[in-house]
């Protein structure tokens, strides 16, 4: 794989491209399971990683990953407020680009954001989630995490819970599972997806209790609370008793399905803490998937190759 | 005393041919009389003297327009000058300059400056400053509501006094149903237009681009087409009830437009405009996130691009207006969600046309220029908009092939938010000239 400078979404990634990512991420979980799980193949670069929403969790593993290939890694995170003052995403650009840095990891709440640092600077960007568009990162641990379990993407069925409407991860697994050939259905109130979602290819149901015992995996998303105060749902009582994943619900699932969530949870509403917490629930294997994915995009993404 | 006045009989004659000009062997198109063929023109003073071929005539400046198309000049029914209120902009005076640029001898300025134009004072500001900058004539439309605020009906007596030519709050709709059906109601006094500019502000909440497939990938907030349809039912409801004249604003949807075409079957009295980017371009454009796309009515869909294809042909569409709309680099430099709406349209308008829907599309001219000149002012009701003898002498010069670049030194207006930025275009107005003068020349 020759990979383009940036990684800004995974729409219009080959499934070439994807399992070169894939493959690559699987080599380092053998470096992250050593005593000292570091190697030198980024000394001497630097990565930037630029948060302007906040977020530990994405932060914090992409740090973790960096310093894992020798890289020196300087965090910024900004406000929203901070922004507003005046500094245009492209100011950020061109003080990034007189400062030199190899690569920048950002998190911006404004779609697109990342493509207008990617289009002025040298240095290689990484979409750590741009508001929401895509989060490419988060999909390709969860792609990571399937392949595991199911070997491969042939007859996958992949159901996506919750809302769809506002969401970077379920948008990326769309564009990612479906490339590589997974079925993906989708299943929220209908004032959470998005107008023509099924002209990317997924089918929509509304109805969670008939549907979910016919899929291998069920990734629920977070719900963020000031959707029900725009009035896109009625409560979160009721939503966690239409979509929750709680311990009756996953009672029909399949044998062998597993369960996901992008993480942080909100126990109790999209998912029950007994569940989370279940053998069917992988979310601490994407948490772990999400370091040696991360490492194999910056690694691949500052010019290393793979022997 | 009789050698005196002859005297002066022959200074005043000398004084008229100098100032007659003549243009020779254009094509020349009027669309309310369908005259289309090759002609002279005369103009002494700043009326068009004779229309025929083989004028000869001495003293006379000549314009030589071979190969050129002379109509009469644009009429734009809707641009933002930002005068007063945001001078870094535009001015009354740089957006003088873009509009005779794009061929353009009348345009009338939307209200929605700082302050508002919701009173004499505000429209006797403009009409002076027109007056000193005497390149274009220069309608103001007044606000419906006073301060822009949606709540109470604005002195419509006073501006109607002062010179403007219809009532819009336009960037934002009339969102009470009642204010609007009294507003309406009242404009029949004056028998002026209401202009609406149609969007629901609650079914648009937020959206930054058509909804659809497009923003569905993009993940960008989408503001539907409803948004827009629901107010132009809403709007041709209410001028039916009330019988007073409404002009829909930049409409962009098919359902805009089949609405808008059943009304007038009805006889609702209701005219509309469309802007050249709503023919031009569909969301997909959106897909690099290049702000200067960002407009408002979002670009919609390419089922709504042909329906507005459609709705020109069949003169469902009345007018072509820009909506030029001159933002800031500054401004439109932040995160596309963060941009402010609009494009500018003054300059690029012409070639536009020329591009798709002449060259594309294989409109005639007859029909284009209809939609330009005199079906705008018909809805002024302004003498304007026809070459015959005797009329105003409002007049462009198209060369309809020319290729040329839209670079930023060129630009007239104060701001560069267009998409066009450094593209090949084709066709311009070469010369255009207002109230008998030439106010503009290419590459002046």
């Amino acid at each position: 794989m020759n990979p383009k400078k940036d990684l800004l979404g995974i729409e219009g990634l080959s499934s070439k491209d994807i399992l070169y990512y894939l493959d690559t991420a699987e080599k380092f979980i053998e470096v992250m399971e050593r005593p000292i799980p570091i190697i030198p193949a980024l000394r001497g670069k630097t990565i930037l990683t630029l948060f302007f929403e906040p977020s530990t969790r994405t932060q914090i593993s992409f740090s973790i990953a960096a310093k894992r290939l020798s890289a020196d890694v300087v965090n910024f995170s900004a406000t929203s407020s901070s922004v507003k003052k005046g500094e245009t995403i492209l100011d950020t650009a061109k003080n990034i680009e007189a400062m030199k840095v190899d690569g920048v990891v950002v998190r911006h709440f404004a779609p697109g954001a990342p493509k207008i640092l990617a289009d002025n600077l040298n240095a290689f960007v990484i979409n750590a989630g741009d508001g929401t568009h895509e989060h490419p990162t988060q999909a390709l641990l969860d792609m990571m995490t399937m392949r595991q379990y199911f070997g491969n993407f042939k007859n996958l069925n992949v159901l996506i819970v919750g809302d769809i409407l506002h969401s970077r991860v379920a948008r990326s697994n769309i564009f990612g599972l479906r490339t590589l050939g997974a079925n993906v259905a989708i299943c929220a109130p209908p004032t959470l997806i998005p107008l023509d979602i099924e002209k990317l290819n997924v089918e929509v149901f509304y109805n969670l209790d008939q549907i979910i015992g016919d899929f291998d995996v069920v990734m629920a998303l977070r719900i963020q609370l000031e959707r029900q105060e725009s009035g896109l749902f009625p409560s979160v009582r009721e939503y966690r008793n239409l979509y929750g994943l709680t311990q009756d619900r996953i009672k029909k699932m399949k044998p062998d399905s597993i369960i996901m969530h992008p993480g942080p949870t909100n126990r109790g509403v999209e998912i029950d803490p007994e569940v989370a917490d279940s053998p069917k629930s992988v979310i601490l294997k994407q948490v772990k998937n999400g370091v040696a994915v991360r490492m194999a995009i910056l690694f691949i993404h500052a010019g290393g190759k793979i022997e | 005393m009789a050698w005196q006045c002859e005297w002066q009989f022959y200074l005043f004659m000398r004084e008229a041919r100098l100032s007659s000009l003549l243009i020779k062997n254009g094509r020349v198109i009027d669309p309310k009389t369908r005259f289309d063929r090759i002609a002279d023109i005369l103009i002494e003073g700043n009326k068009i003297q004779k229309i025929e071929r083989n004028i000869k005539i001495e003293n006379a400046k000549i314009i030589d327009a071979n190969g050129m198309i002379i109509s009469p000049g644009f009429i734009d029914l809707h641009c933002h000058l930002r005068d007063p209120g945001r001078p870094d902009e535009e001015t009354i005076e740089s957006g003088s300059k873009a509009a005779v640029a794009g061929g353009f001898t009348t345009i009338c300025c939307m209200p929605n400056t700082e302050p508002p134009i919701d009173n004499e004072g505000i429209v006797n500001y403009i009409i002076k400053e027109a007056e000193r900058v005497n390149l274009c004539r220069i309608f103001p439309i007044a606000t419906i509501t006073k301060k822009r605020e949606g709540k109470e009906i604005a002195e419509f007596g006073e501006l109607v006094n002062a010179g403007v030519k219809g009532f819009s709050d336009d960037g934002n709709t009339v969102s009470d149903a009642r204010i609007l059906r009294y507003a309406m109601e009242y404009s029949k006094i004056f028998e002026m237009p209401i202009f609406e500019h149609s969007i629901d502000e609650c079914l648009s909440k937020g959206g930054v681009m058509n909804e659809g497939e497009v923003s569905t990938r993009l993940g960008l907030a989408g503001s539907p087409a409803i948004a827009e349809e629901v107010i132009v039912a809403r709007d041709l409801m209410l001028s039916r009830y009330t019988g007073a004249k409404l002009h829909l604003c930049h409409i962009s949807t098919k359902g805009s437009v089949d609405l808008i075409r059943q009304a007038k079957k009805e006889e609702i009295d209701v005219t509309c405009e469309i802007c050249p980017h709503y023919f031009f371009f569909n969301d997909t454009v959106l897909e690099a996130y290049n702000t200067n796309y960002k407009v408002n009515p979002p670009l919609r869909s390419e089922i709504d691009r042909i329906a507005i294809i459609e709705g020109l042909r069949d003169g469902t569409i009345d007018c072509i207006s820009t909506d030029h709309a001159p933002h800031t680099q500054a401004e439109k430099e932040l995160e596309f969600a963060s941009a402010p709406f609009g494009m500018t349209g003054l300059e690029t308008a012409l070639a536009m046309v020329i591009m798709q829907l002449i060259n594309i599309e294989k409109f005639s001219w007859l029909e284009i220029l209809d939609k330009f000149t005199i079906k705008p002012a018909q809805i002024l009701k302004e003498k304007l908009g026809v070459i015959k003898e005797g009329a105003i002498a409002d007049l462009v010069i198209i060369n309809p092939n020319i290729k040329w670049r839209l670079n930023a030194d060129i630009i007239k207006s104060k701001s560069k938010n267009t998409p066009f930025l450094n593209k090949e275009l084709t066709g311009r107005a070469e010369y255009v000239i207002v109230n008998g003068e030439l106010k503009y020349q290419a590459g002046s």
